[in-house]
């Protein structure tokens, strides 16, 4: 069990995870994303929110406040510096980003499991690994998506990308950060109030510092008269795409864990048992 | 040290612990690595750009989108 094995079993769930993820955003996905890229163009979901409908971008090919958004979909004649076409964008840009972030993730999730394992009450490595990837999923995925969930093309206005951005990553690291405290205090109370108090204590911690800041945080709307049938579709296509991203990364690296921490049980008994004759 | 403990403990094997001190430098390296291939999958030439032009954000714009991440 050493960083190094971690990392090679974490990058290989994370390039499993990215295949996977590109076949599910692919497939569930897209579509809705065309439908977007296809109202957006017909300019009939340019409307932005009420403070801003005059920075609309779908309709408005004068202006440079709209250029972030004008170059992003291929086909459209009037982005003069579009370089990706759309179908290299849903193919083969969708796979690079699939694997770019699975492999990134994967190796992180599995350095952060390396680091708790033997650490984490009496959880085996394939547990301790499990629970660590869950409660990634769920620190660095879900609750960021339940406060600021992801929009097709269409929805939202290239003038606020800097502020969305911020008020996004900012959440995420307010939930990452409370949920690496919340897992700490909750293995320490363990020791006091055993397993199911210091568990309760550590995810009502948790539940009420992210509620707290989701209620502090911005609000972002900028979906307008956007369908609402086509905005629930992708963001359902969404978390799918992230709960399979997360999924096959815990599913894999657990089982790699589980499987390196037997080989090495029994080699070492093998070694004892060899000792001892 | 990495190695499974050999000494057996009534029933139950411990758990090995991998020390804080040896997972450290592999931590830093590839924790800057990976929060740097996020970024640019996520955020690059959108509200911060650290290379210019859009070439990444076309690239990868199905997948920021899919993925949750801001996106114009």
């Amino acid at each position: 069990m050493t960083a190094r094995a971690f990392l090679i079993r974490g990058l290989i769930a994370g390039l499993v995870a990215g295949i996977a993820t590109f076949f599910v955003a692919y497939s569930v996905g897209e579509p809705h994303v065309e439908t977007a890229i296809v109202l957006e163009e017909s300019g009939t979901a340019a409307e932005e929110g009420p403070a801003d409908a005059s920075h609309n971008h779908g309709d408005e090919a004068a202006g440079g406040h709209n250029h972030t958004h004008s170059h992003t979909h291929g086909d459209e004649g009037e982005g003069e510096d579009t370089e990706v076409s759309r179908d290299s964008q849903r193919t083969w840009g969708l796979l690079t980003g699939s694997l770019a972030v699975g492999l990134a993730l994967g190796g992180i999730v599995a350095l952060v499991a390396a680091g708790t394992i033997g650490r984490m009450g009496r959880l085996q490595p394939g547990q301790s690994t499990a629970l660590i990837t869950l409660l990634g999923f769920v620190a660095f995925a879900l609750v960021p998506f339940l406060k600021y969930p992801a929009n097709p093309p269409a929805v939202g206005s290239g003038d606020t990308i800097g502020d969305r951005t911020a008020l996004y990553f900012g959440f995420v690291i307010v939930s990452v950060l409370t949920a690496v405290a919340a897992t700490y205090v909750a293995l320490r109370l363990r020791n006091r109030l055993g397993t199911y108090g210091g568990v309760v204590a550590g995810a009502a911690g948790y539940l009420a510092v992210v509620v707290v800041a989701g209620q502090l945080f911005a609000t972002v709307n900028e979906v307008g008269d956007f369908p609402a049938d086509t905005l629930w579709f992708f963001r359902r296509a969404s978390l799918f795409t992230l709960a399979t991203m997360w999924g096959v990364i815990g599913v894999v690296l657990t089982g790699l864990v589980g499987r390196l921490y037997a080989a090495q049980t029994e080699r070492a008994q093998r070694r004892a048992l060899a000792a001892s004759l | 040290m990495s190695q499974v403990s050999a000494v057996p403990v009534a029933g139950a094997p411990s758990v090995p612990t991998i020390p804080f001190g040896q997972l450290a430098p592999w931590a830093l390296f590839f924790g800057l690595l990976g929060t740097l291939v996020l970024f640019f999958v996520s955020t690059d030439q959108g509200a911060v750009s650290l290379l210019a032009g859009t070439a990444i954000h076309e690239w990868v714009h199905d997948g920021r989108h899919l993925l949750g991440y801001p996106c114009h």
